[in-house]
């Protein structure tokens, strides 16, 4: 039985269809059988970050209204035999499916993968809602600003009010100038202040952009910084415990992330 | 004696008399009233059957005396005094702390009625309110309001101290401008008539000194 993980935020923008992206392509990289699932109905783009837009025949929807079986609705990925995606609808809207239909093909999805990545729209309403519904578990995507940890801490309160007790915090587009001349906020406060264990920190990488435009997850790119990170992220999750990069590590960050365990 | 006659109600019963006695005024008023009443207002009641009578005090607490005089004042011919009892006085809310503990997150509210001790954060967007006084044993980063109902000698005391904003009944500060200092471990706020001050933990009692109990020493 597979581990459902739910890629989440609250606030918009801030790198979970990103770290969806390259969280699951390093994992099929590490050997495991990988299935992405894109829950931003109406909002989808998972599938072009990763290069699969024109492959798509259903979506999400067909599959909760039948119009498809699973099997048929699931893109296979371009590099890995074992890496899959669900694409959400385009046309439709978040109300086109109920939590229950989530979980229903999150749990069939579980039974073939070991890991079911759930790429979460932004918000704190159904999308999020429906997102949730079948995870095991969840990673709270963040950026070094206020609003955003703001919405982070919201979300935290809601996936244990779902039964999700103990997130990881992905901090995301980090730059260390503006961290050590206080430009940004520094790890250790967002941590102090979030209070669950720290998965990883990705730094801001023009790569990133440039791979999301080519359709190939940064991961694939070991010159990278975020590839780098991202791949740790993957083995941190399979229980391996990799310190942070040299250039990630600030302060007391580094005794913090070596309690880290894996995430089931 | 006390001409007032609003301190004891007299009502009938199926099985008696209830005398129902204000709970505010002196104990000496009731007992002049009660004379006042059976001997000349309400002396009908004393010609007529047996009668039991219930003594309802409020929330008023008697010594054994008081109750001695209470029989003594009632029982007279076919008045029997059967019963006298206060009201189970419900315990002030503000004189015990409730204690809880976890964090108060972005967009959760934790509401209490009474003190509250709470051992954990408070994030910024979170808020932690109570009718009596607030003490965070941890970081208070979001939203405080003690004496929500009005009680303004609430007072909220923190760790760390870097509240979005404090409330005191229904004074607002918004921290620290307003704020004479800068500090922010071990600190605690009051109310100064309309304006809320903001100092070390240790010289609660100097302002509060009702707000726990002092430990004067050996
Ligand atoms: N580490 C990074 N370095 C540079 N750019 C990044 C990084 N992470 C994300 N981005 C860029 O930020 C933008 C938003 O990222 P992404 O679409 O992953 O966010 P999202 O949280 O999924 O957004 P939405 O809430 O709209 O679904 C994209 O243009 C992406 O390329
Ligand atoms: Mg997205």
């Amino acid at each position: 039985m597979g581990e459902a993980i739910v890629i989440t935020s609250g606030k918009g923008g801030v790198g979970k269809t990103t770290s969806s992206a390259n969280i699951g392509t390093a994992l099929a990289l590490l050997g495991k059988k990988v299935c992405m699932v894109d829950t931003d109905i109406g909002l989808r783009n998972l599938d072009v970050v990763m290069g699969l837009e024109n492959r798509i025949i259903y979506d999400l929807v067909d599959v909760v209204e039948e119009r498809c079986r699973l099997e048929q609705a699931l893109v296979k990925d371009k590099r890995f035999d074992e890496l899959y995606l669900l694409p959400a609808a385009q046309t439709k809207d978040k109300h086109a499916v109920e939590p229950e239909d989530v979980k229903k093909i999150v749990d069939m999805l579980k039974k073939r993968y070991d890991y079911v990545i759930i790429d979460c729209p932004a918000g704190i309403e159904q999308g999020f809602r429906n997102a949730v519904a079948g995870a095991d578990q969840a990673i709270v995507v963040t950026t070094p600003e206020y609003a955003a940890v703001r919405d982070a801490d919201r979300i935290i309160g809601l996936l244990a009010k779902e039964g999700i007790h103990t997130p990881k915090l992905v901090i995301n587009r980090t730059r260390i100038n503006m961290m050590k001349s206080g430009d940004m906020l520094d790890i250790d406060e967002i941590c102090q202040v979030l209070a669950i264990d720290l998965l990883g920190i990705v730094p801001d990488d023009e790569y990133v952009i440039k791979a999301a435009n080519a359709g190939e997850p940064t991961v694939m790119n070991p010159s990278s910084k975020a590839a780098i990170a991202y791949r740790n992220i993957a083995r941190r999750i399979l229980g391996d415990s990799v310190p942070l990069m040299a250039m990630e590590e600030k302060g007391g960050i580094l005794s913090k992330v070596k309690k880290l365990f894996g995430i089931g | 004696m006390a001409r007032n006659q609003h301190h004891v109600t007299i009502k009938g019963r199926r099985d008696g008399l209830v005398f129902v006695l204000d709970d505010r005024c002196p104990f000496s008023d009731l007992l002049g009233e009660l004379e006042f009443k059976l001997e000349k207002s309400h002396n009908k009641l004393l010609t007529g059957p047996l009668m039991h009578v219930h003594v309802q005090l409020g929330k008023r607490q008697i010594t054994e005396a008081e109750r001695e005089a209470l029989h003594n004042m009632i029982n007279r011919r076919n008045l029997v005094v059967q019963k006298i009892e206060s009201d189970v006085a419900e315990p002030d809310p503000h004189s015990t702390h409730k204690v809880l503990t976890g964090i108060v997150r972005s967009g959760q509210v934790l509401r209490h009625v009474g003190n509250l001790i709470f051992i954990g954060d408070v994030n910024p967007g979170g808020t932690i309110q109570a009718s009596g006084d607030i003490y965070v044993l941890g970081a208070l980063r979001g939203v405080a309001h003690a004496g929500d109902a009005g009680r303004r000698e609430s007072v909220i005391a923190a760790s760390y101290m870097k509240p979005t904003q404090l409330r005191i009944a229904d004074v607002i500060s918004r921290p620290p401008e307003e704020w004479g200092t800068s500090d922010t471990a071990m600190m605690f706020a009051y109310l100064e008539g309309e304006r809320m001050e903001v100092e070390k933990i240790v010289h609660l009692p100097r302002h509060r000194p009702n707000a726990v109990e002092i430990y004067k020493g050996e």
